[in-house]
């Protein structure tokens, strides 16, 4: 009966929601709104994004510039009223800064905001009302947004990360509540029903983890959350943290309710300075308002959050490395001779779950399990957030619902190519995933499908390759990385990676020979078979998948010593087209090396052994002929 | 817990387990062999080395014997070609970054690596790449690193931290470049190694070693005399290794029922006493204030007349005996059997009683 109360109720939230979000979309894109004069300064707000990237664009000078020039006006009280905010990452990180202004009703977004723009935009559309149409931001911005299914991400970009009222004002924290008034099974049955997948990268049912911990009747028992996101070119877990530290820790004390844990840790990077102190501030205020520490809500529940710092090791993002760590011990992963919920941290049943995962709990409580079901599909419900980079227009994080075409995710919200290079692929899932070529970008982004083409889900991440990448120096790169990365615990791994990494390395020189790719196949199946930890049996990946679909690329450079992206360094040559060279010597003004015979009014010619091809000729040139 | 109510097939031969235990240990019951290089009973399974990986029916992957643990009715098959193949891969890989002298390498004889690659028919030559060339630790009286022959099974660490907790060397290092090290790299002295040679015992090839038994012959060609340590009361046992009418090494009894195989500084290294040129070899008689030596027959002799001429004059009461707790067991309880039926007394001690 109350599961039924429940799910009408979210799906009015829904409802809500979307109505909510249309006619702001709709101002947004037409800027004809703007057009009818807007009264000075009234219920102004001015949101600038302040997670890493806004702020490594200049963020904090933004709203130093606009508090200046607000406070020149004399537009003070607002000031009092925090109408300049920072908020979490709003996503588009290739307009950054993304500043959107939102005066008597209206809002306006500009995209690629410094702080010399601010004046004109205060003067001009603050006092005037009339918005810079110029700076505005584009069809890329509402390409971007529009097609997003906002369920996480929905806040970020509205609320100020470091408050904790601004998320209480969401119907922040009511997904606690309510499950505090639930039995801790009927908030596992909830969460089991969601379907709800590890986001984390191997997509095992939350649900079905949180119940094998619950059963166990050891007294004490930890929940942690892995925020050691370390795949090259993800960065979602640190958006989700730094744009809305609360979700995630309301997440981790229904989780611990649920197992009857009351103590949790975020394993968090250092690296993320940004992302740790936000997650002290909100650890802090949710401590000061009843939300952590004794009789949580008057409920008799008691729970807190500690925070480990991790040392920069990309392996202990692996769950057993990972608790070890916490221990105080060499990040290695444990041998699987028990399951962490039987045995975890410090000997006791633990139950680990990523940032996008713990963030999902407190919507999925609130909003019921039916209405996590009504995004994405039967065997991989929910949204999934993406960090999207590489080759396309519209890099930065996306919400989406699990099972969208790739293709709708990387050309319609990524914008396609960036510039006349033809898209080629996109690496999915870091170093522990795989490619996946152009042709095959309609297939749907979830758990299954990418696992059926050789790749996976991984955390997210989506790196996406254009034809002047080389499959096989990218392959190269993961491999590298890997073994950089790897603990070196088991045999296949330590020096298996080495050794492909050494092949690789010398096929990209052009001295590979005709076997190698066999060998690379046999050794990396090997690999992924007898290592011990994920980390191991992915790390082959990137590296099989380049050679399924991109066999003729590694034959091209072991057979014709020709790299087809002219990518590979040593496989590069350059000579001078006869033809358009105009004899003016400029080639030869740059060579470092003196490879370039030069004189007035005859052509260059470039010396093979002298080359050192470092491409300053190519660039020098103004008439396109060094080839 | 009920024991042993767990059915097992290993190479279709059904054993009996506990819930807790693994396939290794399944298979030992079964009589069948497992290669295995990180593995030390005395140690938690590791799970390194991926040696012991077999096939289990329905599990689409190789699972390694030592950590996974028994369920009822599953089989298991420890020899199939695929998991073979397997492990000569894992073996190649060893052996591409491993000096591979084994015609000058102390170990050769008794390395469980040499051992596996000759059962397995494995060369180095399969992967050419890096190969590590550091230099050797020979900087302590007791025990050489050859870090080039090092396989990181982790068993000398394990060992260190785990049974002797002395906490002398750690991992270190990633990757490629994991190596089990002193802090820091420092050299071992007395303030951070206690000199056990636990390490050494543990390891399965020849990148650590007693120096004291450098090149003093194979291990093959040693004569090993099963004995108990002279040191303390605890009774420790190991193997004196004899070459040449020489004890040149002690080496760990790994069935031994109070050690298992674990000894100190004192059992494992303090050897060379026995050939000590000055040790005594015959008794010495006081005479005329000058130490003179002579037969067993006088010794004794002497010894009976006194104690007799003591006990006669003053009693029994007044004579008594203390023994050593280097001694053994056997013949502590001689001793107080000889004071008790000749001195007919009480009067008998030992400095192991504390």
């Amino acid at each position: 009966m109350a599961a039924k109360k429940k799910t009408t109720t979210k799906s009015k939230a829904v409802v809500q929601t979307k109505a909510k979000l249309k006619p702001k979309s709709k101002a947004k894109a037409k800027p004809k709104a703007s057009a009818k004069s807007v009264g000075p300064a009234k219920d102004l707000t001015i949101k600038i994004c302040a997670g890493t990237g806004g702020l490594a664009v200049g963020s904090q000078e933004v709203i130093n510039e606009f508090a200046k020039e607000l406070k020149a006006r004399g537009i003070k009280a607002d000031i009092a009223n925090k109408c300049v905010k920072k908020t979490g990452c709003r996503g588009l990180c290739s307009k950054d800064l993304i500043v959107e202004i939102r005066q008597n009703g209206n809002t306006e977004v500009y995209q690629l905001i410094t702080p010399d723009k601010v004046r004109r935009i205060v003067e001009e559309h603050i006092i005037n009302g009339e918005p810079v149409f110029e700076w505005l931001a584009g069809e890329d911005y509402h390409n971007f947004n529009d097609r997003q299914t906002k369920v996480l991400l929905k806040q970020f970009g509205h609320i100020d990360p470091e408050d904790i009222n601004a998320y209480i004002n969401v119907s922040g924290y009511e997904g606690l509540r309510k499950a505090l008034l639930q039995t801790t099974f009927e908030v596992t049955e909830e969460v089991k029903a969601s379907g709800l997948r590890g986001r984390g990268g191997a997509g095992f049912p939350t649900g079905l983890k949180w119940e094998f911990c619950s059963m166990s009747t050891e007294p004490s028992k930890y929940i942690i959350c892995n925020a050691d996101e370390g795949d090259p070119g993800a960065f979602m877990d640190c958006a989700i943290i730094e744009g809305n530290a609360h979700s995630v820790i309301e997440g981790m004390i229904i989780g611990g309710y649920s197992i009857g844990s009351s103590e949790g840790y975020v394993y968090i990077r250092a690296e993320y300075p940004l992302a740790i102190k936000r997650l002290e501030i909100a650890i802090k205020q949710a401590r000061e308002k009843g939300f952590l520490g004794k009789n949580i809500l008057n409920s008799g529940f008691d729970f807190d959050i500690k925070i480990k710092q991790g040392a920069g090791a990309f392996v202990c993002g692996e769950a057993s490395a990972l608790m070890r760590s916490i221990e105080g011990k060499r990040g290695m992963p444990r041998a699987k001779l028990w399951r962490s919920a039987v045995k975890g941290l410090w000997g006791k049943p633990t139950v680990l779950n990523n940032v996008e995962t713990f963030a999902n709990i407190p919507l999925i409580i609130l909003n019921g399990a039916e209405w996590y079901r009504s995004f994405g599909t039967e065997k991989s419900p929910g949204t999934k957030v993406f960090s999207l980079t590489g080759k396309v227009k519209n890099t930065g994080l996306i919400e989406v619902p699990m099972g969208m075409m790739l293709r709708e995710m990387i050309i319609d919200i990524g914008g396609g190519r960036t510039g006349k290079n033809k898209l080629k692929a996109v690496q999915t899932g870091g170093p522990s995933g795989g490619c996946i070529p152009a042709d095959q970008f309609d297939l749907p982004v979830d758990f299954d499908s990418l696992a059926s083409v050789g790749s996976m889900m991984g955390s997210g991440s989506m790196v996406v390759v254009d034809d002047t990448t080389c499959m096989v120096d990218l392959a190269k790169f993961f491999i590298s990385f890997t073994q950089h990365e790897s603990c070196g615990k088991c045999v296949p791994c330590r020096i298996g990676t080495k050794r492909m990494l050494e092949i690789l390395t010398r096929i990209t020189e052009g001295k590979g020979v005709s076997g190698d790719i066999e060998l690379l196949e046999e050794l990396g199946n090997d690999i992924k078979m007898t290592s011990l930890c994920g980390l191991g049996q992915s790390a082959p990946n990137p590296v099989l998948s380049t050679i399924r679909f991109f066999r003729d690329e590694y034959e091209s450079h072991i057979e014709h010593g020709r790299c087809p992206a002219g990518a590979c360094k040593s496989l590069r040559q350059y000579i001078v087209n006869l033809e358009t060279c105009k004899k003016c010597g400029k080639c030869a003004r740059v060579c470092p090396s003196a490879a370039i015979t030069w004189q007035p009014k005859t052509k260059a010619k470039i010396a093979k052994t002298k080359c050192v091809k470092c491409g300053a000729c190519f660039d020098a040139c103004p008439f396109n002929a060094i080839m | 817990m009920s024991d042993n109510d767990i059915k097992v097939k290993i190479n279709g031969r059904q054993v009996l387990c506990g819930r807790d235990e693994t396939i290794l240990d399944a298979a030992k019951k079964a009589g069948v062999r497992i290669p295995t290089l990180c593995y030390d009973e005395r140690l938690e399974p590791y799970g390194g080395c991926r040696l012991c990986i077999v096939e289990v029916k329905d599990v689409h992957k190789p699972q390694p014997a030592c950590t996974t643990r028994v369920k009822d009715g599953m089989e298991v098959y420890t020899d199939t070609d695929e998991v073979r193949r397997m492990r000569k891969s894992v073996l190649s890989l060893l052996l591409s970054n491993h000096p591979n002298d084994c015609m000058t390498c102390e170990a050769t004889g008794d390395c469980a690596l040499q051992s596996l690659s000759y059962e397995y028919g494995v060369t180095g030559k399969r992967f050419a790449g890096e190969s590590w060339d550091l230099p050797i630790r020979d900087d302590n009286p007791f025990i050489i690193f050859d870090p080039n022959k090092c396989i990181l099974c982790g068993r000398c660490v394990r060992i260190c931290n785990d049974v002797v907790m002395a906490g002398t060397i750690e991992m270190t290092g990633r990757g490629f470049n994991s190596l089990p090290d002193t802090a820091f790299g420092k050299p071992r002295t007395l303030d951070n190694c206690e000199f056990c040679g636990q390490c050494v015992s543990t390891c399965p090839t020849g990148a650590l070693i007693d120096k004291k038994g450098r090149g003093k012959g194979r291990s093959y060609e040693m004569t090993k005399v099963k004995t108990t340590c002279p040191y303390c009361g605890t009774g420790c046992n190991f193997f004196l290794n004899v070459r040449d009418d020489k004890v040149v090494k002690v080496t760990s009894d790994y069935d031994a029922p109070v050690n298992k195989g674990n000894l100190c500084i004192k059992g494992r290294y303090g050897y060379s006493f026995i050939h000590s040129s000055a040790r005594l070899t015959s008794p010495i008689i006081k005479k005329d204030g000058k130490y003179v030596e002579a037969t067993w027959d006088e010794a004794i002799d002497l010894i009976a007349k006194r104690f007799g001429e003591l006990m006669e004059e003053h009693g029994p009461d007044s004579v008594g005996a203390f023994s050593s707790a280097r001694c053994t067991n056997e013949e502590n309880f001689l001793l107080s059997k000889f004071v008790r039926t000749v001195f007919k007394n009480n009067n008998v001690d030992c400095c192991a009683r504390v």
